[in-house]
C-alpha cells in the first residue's frame, strides 16, 4: 500500500517535471554561466547572479569580508551612487536583495516580466564597474555592525551557535561566522573589499539565472549584449575544506543569558560534493526523514509528544554544501529536563538507527514527503532560481531534483543503517550545552549544568 | 606596428575595454522600461456561499497538480475575552485529535499522502490550512481526514498540557532578546483597553488556568460556518470546488458571524514606555492607532507610506537613517488595517549610543512628512513602483491564497485589486498631505522601547551627514 502511493507520486511528478519545467543552460566567451528556466504561470521574473564566494573564501584575518561585500555592491558604481540601484529597481517594480552564505554570494531582482532588460543591464554594471569609496566603505561597516548587534550580539542563542560552530567544523571556513568576528568586522578597511572583489567578482566565477516568463530566444541577445564584453578575469585556486579525518569528540559548556536551556549536537558527515559515494547523501537525507520528516516522524512522536521531554527538537542534514555536509540535532528541553537526558535520548536515537532497521512505512513517508514537496516547489519561482543557482555554483548537476526522487527510491533500509553507522559516531560529533548562569535559574529551566 | 601606431592605438583600445566607461544616459534601458506597461493579470475570482452560511472565494489554476485550501475565521486573540491565549492554543490543538482518531493518525494521515496541514492565529483571524497534491488518489482521503478534523476535534487534555508548556517555553524564550517584547509593548500601549492590546499568544499567568472546555466553548462560537470564509487555489473544476466547500462548510460548527468589535481609539497624546534590558541595540518603536479596514484614506496612506518608510531604499527613512548616516541596519513604517482597527508604525534598532539622534532624526522625518506631504517626483516614482509590483502580488499559488483569505475576511469586492491599482492612479500630492493629517500626528506618537536606557529626544543636526563614530566596536568578546 505504502509503495504503492510512492509509486503514483513517482508517475505524477515526473509528469510534472517533464510538462513544465523547460531549462536551457550556456555558457559565455567570458566563463559566465547562464541558466534559464522557464515557467509562464504569471509575468513576472526572477534575475539572479550568484558568486562562487563566501565566508569559507575568506582567510583567518578577513572574516566577514565577503558579506561586507555583498553591502557595497549596493552602493556606487561607474554610473551609479549609493542607494540608485535599488531606487531604479523599487521605481520599477521590483524588490532586490542578496545573501551572502559559506559557500556563496548570491543577488537577486524580481519584476514583472517586461523589466527584464533593466534587471541584466543593473547586474553587468555592479559585475563590471563596481567603485568602492572610503567613506562609503566606512559608513555602510557601520550598517553591517548594526546588523551583528541585531542578528547575534543580542541574541544568546545566536551567540552561543557561533561559539558552537567554532568547534563543530575545525579546521575549514565554517568555523567562522558569515557576518565576521564582531572585533575583525569592525577593523576591515576598503582596499580589502577592493582585493576580494577583483579575485571573485568575475564572469567565470559566476552564474546568472533568469527565470519565469521568458524564453532563451529572448534572453540569450540581452545576456550577450549586457555581459558579452565583461572581461574574463581569473580567480585564485581554492582547495576544497573537508574535516574527513575525524575531528574527535568535541564539548562545550556554555553559560548564557537564556531563560531555556538548549543543546546543540554536531556530526561531521559527507556532503553530496565532498562524498566518496554519493549515496551516502541520498541515504542520510533519507536517514534525516525518519528522524524528523514530519509531525508523524520520531522526534515529535517519541521525544516531543512520547517521552515529553522537549519543547521543541529538531534533526537536520545539510549535504548541498562546497566542503563536506553536517548532520544537526537541536533541543529545547520542557521544564525540569536536564539537557543530558535531553542528550541521552537523542543519542538512544542515533543508536536506534544504528541498530534496528527503519519501518518500510517510515520510509514511504519521507518520499511521499519529498516527492509532493518537489511539486509544491514549484510554485514559486523564486525557489525555482535558488535550485539552479545554488546547483550550478556547486557543480551539480541542473537536474538533481527530477534525479533525486528516483535515487531517494534506491535508498533501503539497510543503505540507512549502514550510514547511521559510518557516519553519526561520537568521533565525529560536537556537542554545545547551553544553559543560564546559576544565579538565574528559576523554576522554569533545568537544574545548572553541573 | 610602429611605435606611433601603437600609441595611438592604445587609448582607443583602453576605452573599447573598459565596459565601465559607456557615454550617454544610463541605464540605457530605462526609457524602454519605462515606456512599456507593466501587465497586471486579473485573477477570475469566482465565489458563493454555502448553505451553512460560509463565504467560498476559488481560483481554479491547472498549472501545477495542487490544491491550496485557507479557512479563515474571524477567531482571532480579538476575541479572546480576557483570556489571554485562548484563540491561539485553540488553534493549537487542531489536528491534535479527533473522532476516533489521536494525533498520530492524523499526522501520519497527512504526511502518508504528501499533504501538509497547518494552522495560525493572529489578532483578527484564526486559519486552517491544507495544501495537498490535487490527484483525486491524494485528494480525496486527505480531504476526508480534514474535514474530520475540523469537524470533531477533542482537544485532549494531553495535548492541552504539552502545548501550553511548548508555548509558555516560547514565552521564555522571547525575554532573552529585545524585539519580541518591545513588539508587546507597543502594542499594549497603543491598544491599551482594547483586545488588539492583548498578547495573541498569552502569558506565562494566562496560559496555566486555561481549560479544555474553554477550547471547546471557543471552537463551537467562532469556528462556525457563518464566521468562515473558504478560500480554494488549484486544479480542480468549479464543480469540484463547489463539492468540497460544502463538505467543509457542512463539517464546521453551526453558527453566525461574530459581532463588529468596537473601533480602537487613538492617543491624544504622547505616551512612553522604555523597558530596560541589557542589548547592545536600543529598539524604538513609534505610533498609534491610525487606521482600520474601510478607512477611506487607505490608499491615500498606502502610497504615502510607500515614500516615507514602506518602500526599503526607495524610501525616506532608509535613505536618511541608514544610507546617510549608518544609525541603523533596518528602518521601516508601515499601516496595518484590522477590522477594527490598525497601527501606524515606525520601527528601527539602533547602537545605543546612537539612540537619541536615531530617534530625534525619524520623528522629525514623520512630521516633515506629515506636514508636507510628498513631493511629485516622490509620488510618481511610488506610483510606478505600485503599479509595476502587481503581477509579483499574484504571482503564484500562495500569494492568490493570500490575497483570497484577505478579501473574503474583509468583505472586499472581488475587483478589489483592480480597484486599488485605479485608486493609486488617482490618488495626488494633496490627498496624500490631507490623508496624512487626518489620520497622523508626529505629537502624539507612543515612543516605545528597550535597551540599556530610554533615548531620548534631542535637537536634529541638519549638517550631521558624516558616518557614526568609529572604531566604538572593537570590544568584541570573542
Amino acid at each position: 500500500m505504502k509503495k504503492w502511493i510512492a509509486g503514483l507520486c513517482l508517475a505524477l511528478w515526473a509528469g510534472v517535471a517533464g510538462a513544465s519545467a523547460p531549462t536551457h543552460s550556456f555558457t559565455l566567451d567570458n566563463g559566465m554561466k547562464v541558466v534559464v528556466r522557464e515557467d509562464h504561470r504569471a509575468p513576472v521574473v526572477t534575475v539572479m547572479v550568484w558568486f562562487k564566494a563566501g565566508s569559507i573564501d575568506e582567510a583567518p584575518f578577513e572574516t566577514g569580508l565577503a558579506h561586507v561585500l555583498e553591502h557595497m555592491m549596493f552602493k556606487g558604481t561607474e554610473h551609479l551612487g549609493p542607494g540608485d540601484f535599488s531606487r531604479l529597481v523599487a521605481r520599477y517594480g521590483g524588490s532586490d536583495n542578496a545573501f551572502t552564505s559559506y559557500d556563496y554570494t548570491a543577488y537577486y531582482q524580481q519584476y514583472e516580466a517586461s523589466r527584464l532588460p533593466l534587471a541584466l543591464e543593473l547586474e553587468a554594471e555592479r559585475l563590471g564597474c563596481l567603485q568602492i569609496d572610503d567613506e562609503e566603505f566606512h559608513r555602510e561597516l557601520q550598517v553591517v555592525l548594526e546588523e551583528r548587534r541585531m542578528r547575534t550580539d543580542d541574541n544568546p542563542n545566536a551567540l552561543a551557535w557561533e561559539k558552537f560552530q567554532a568547534i563543530a567544523r575545525p579546521g575549514t571556513g565554517y568555523a567562522h561566522p558569515v557576518i565576521g568576528w564582531r572585533s575583525l568586522l569592525a577593523q576591515l578597511q576598503p582596499e580589502q573589499a577592493r582585493s576580494w572583489y577583483q579575485r571573485f567578482y568575475v564572469p567565470g566565477n559566476a552564474t546568472l539565472v533568469i527565470a519565469g516568463d521568458v524564453t532563451r530566444e529572448q534572453v540569450e541577445p540581452l545576456v550577450e549584449r549586457f555581459f558579452a564584453d565583461l572581461p574574463a578575469g581569473e580567480t585564485p585556486p581554492r582547495p576544497k575544506q573537508t574535516v574527513k579525518a575525524p575531528a574527535g569528540e568535541r564539548r562545550l559548556a556554555l553559560s548564557m543569558p537564556v531563560k531555556v536551556p538548549s543543546l546543540y549536537m554536531l556530526y561531521n558527515v559527507p556532503s553530496l560534493v565532498t562524498a566518496a559515494n554519493p549515496q551516502d547523501f541520498y541515504a542520510l537525507t533519507m536517514l534525516a526523514g525518519v528522524l524528523d520528516g514530519g509531525m508523524s516522524a520520531r522526534i515529535e512522536t517519541d521525544l516531543v509528544r512520547g517521552q515529553k521531554l522537549v519543547a521543541g527538537a529538531g534533526a537536520s542534514y545539510s549535504g548541498i554544501q562546497r566542503g563536506d555536509g553536517t548532520f544537526t540535532l537541536t533541543a529545547a528541553p520542557n521544564p525540569g529536563v536536564s539537557l543530558e537526558t535531553v542528550e541521552a535520548a537523542l543519542r538512544e536515537q542515533i543508536v536506534r538507527l544504528q541498530t534496528t532497521l527503519p519501518d518500510e512505512s517510515e520510509m514511504a513517508r519521507v518520499r511521499a514527503g519529498v516527492l509532493a514537496g518537489q511539486v509544491y516547489e514549484k510554485d514559486s519561482v523564486m525557489g525555482q532560481a535558488m535550485e539552479l543557482g545554488t546547483l550550478s555554483t556547486l557543480g551539480l548537476g541542473l537536474d538533481l531534483s527530477e534525479t533525486f526522487a528516483d535515487e531517494l527510491a534506491r535508498v533501503t533500509p539497510e543503505d540507512v543503517q549502514r550510514v547511521a553507522r559510518e557516519w553519526l559516531v561520537p568521533e565525529r560529533l560536537a556537542v554545545a550545552l547551553v544553559t543560564p548562569p546559576a544565579d538565574q535559574n528559576d523554576g522554569s529551566t533545568q537544574e545548572a549544568a553541573q | 606596428m610602429n611605435t606611433l601606431m601603437r600609441n595611438l592605438l592604445l587609448p582607443v583600445l583602453a576605452v573599447l575595454l573598459s565596459a565601465c566607461q559607456s557615454m550617454g544616459a544610463f541605464p540605457t534601458t530605462e526609457a524602454q522600461v519605462a515606456a512599456s506597461e507593466p501587465q497586471a493579470p486579473a485573477l477570475d475570482i469566482q465565489s458563493w456561499q454555502t448553505a451553512e452560511g460560509a463565504r467560498v472565494l476559488f481560483v481554479a489554476s491547472d498549472a501545477l497538480p495542487m490544491l491550496d485550501v485557507r479557512l479563515v475565521m474571524a477567531a482571532g486573540s480579538s476575541r479572546d475575552n480576557g483570556v489571554a491565549g485562548l484563540s491561539s492554543l485553540t488553534s493549537a490543538l487542531l489536528g491534535e485529535g479527533a473522532d476516533g482518531l489521536n494525533v498520530d493518525d492524523i499526522s501520519r494521515g497527512f504526511e502518508d499522502h504528501g499533504a501538509q496541514f497547518g494552522v495560525g492565529s493572529y489578532r483578527d483571524m484564526g486559519v486552517v490550512e491544507l495544501r495537498t497534491l490535487s490527484d483525486a488518489e491524494f485528494r480525496d482521503p486527505v480531504l476526508a481526514l480534514f474535514n474530520q478534523v475540523i469537524a470533531t476535534p477533542t482537544f485532549p487534555q494531553d495535548a492541552l498540557d504539552r502545548i501550553r508548556t511548548q508555548m509558555m517555553q516560547g514565552l521564555r524564550m522571547e525575554q532573552q532578546v529585545p524585539g519580541p517584547q518591545v513588539k508587546k509593548a507597543f502594542m499594549s500601549t497603543v491598544f491599551a483597553g482594547h483586545p488588539y492590546g492583548e498578547p495573541s499568544d498569552g502569558t506565562l499567568e494566562s496560559l496555566p488556568a486555561i481549560t479544555r472546555d474553554q477550547l471547546a466553548d471557543f471552537y463551537h462560537t467562532y469556528y462556525a460556518a457563518g464566521n468562515t470564509v473558504i478560500a480554494m487555489v488549484g486544479d480542480v473544476s468549479r464543480e469540484q470546488a463547489e463539492q468540497i466547500a460544502g463538505q467543509i462548510s457542512q463539517s464546521l460548527p453551526e453558527g453566525d458571524a461574530a459581532p463588529q468589535q468596537p473601533r480602537a481609539q487613538t492617543l491624544t497624546e504622547r505616551k512612553r514606555e522604555h523597558i530596560t534590558f541589557p542589548s547592545a541595540q536600543t529598539h524604538i518603536l513609534l505610533g498609534n492607532q491610525s487606521t482600520w479596514r474601510g478607512n477611506p484614506d487607505h490608499v491615500a496612506l498606502y502610497v504615502g507610506n510607500m515614500v516615507l518608510g514602506g518602500g526599503g531604499f526607495a524610501s525616506i527613512l532608509t535613505d536618511e537613517v541608514r544610507q546617510k548616516r549608518g544609525y541603523v541596519y533596518g528602518i521601516g513604517s508601515g499601516f496595518s488595517p484590522m477590522a477594527s482597527g490598525g497601527p501606524f508604525q515606525v520601527s528601527l534598532k539602533t547602537a545605543n549610543e546612537n539612540a537619541d539622534d536615531a530617534l530625534s532624526l525619524t520623528l522629525q522625518l514623520i512630521d516633515d512628512f506629515v506636514e508636507n506631504g510628498p513631493t511629485e517626483t516622490q509620488l510618481e516614482e511610488a506610483r510606478t513602483s505600485i503599479l509595476g509590483s502587481f503581477a509579483l502580488g499574484t504571482a503564484d499559488n500562495s500569494d492568490i491564497i493570500g490575497q483570497l483569505g484577505a478579501i473574503g475576511f474583509y468583505d472586499l469586492p472581488l475587483d478589489y485589486l483592480q480597484w486599488f491599482n485605479q485608486q493609486v492612479r488617482n490618488v495626488t500630492a494633496d490627498d496624500i498631505r490631507a490623508a496624512f493629517q487626518r489620520n497622523l500626528s508626529a505629537d502624539n506618537l507612543a515612543i516605545v522601547s528597550i535597551g540599556p536606557e530610554a533615548p531620548k529626544v534631542v535637537a536634529v543636526d541638519d549638517e550631521s551627514e558624516q558616518p557614526a563614530q568609529q572604531g566604538d566596536a572593537v570590544d568584541g568578546e570573542e
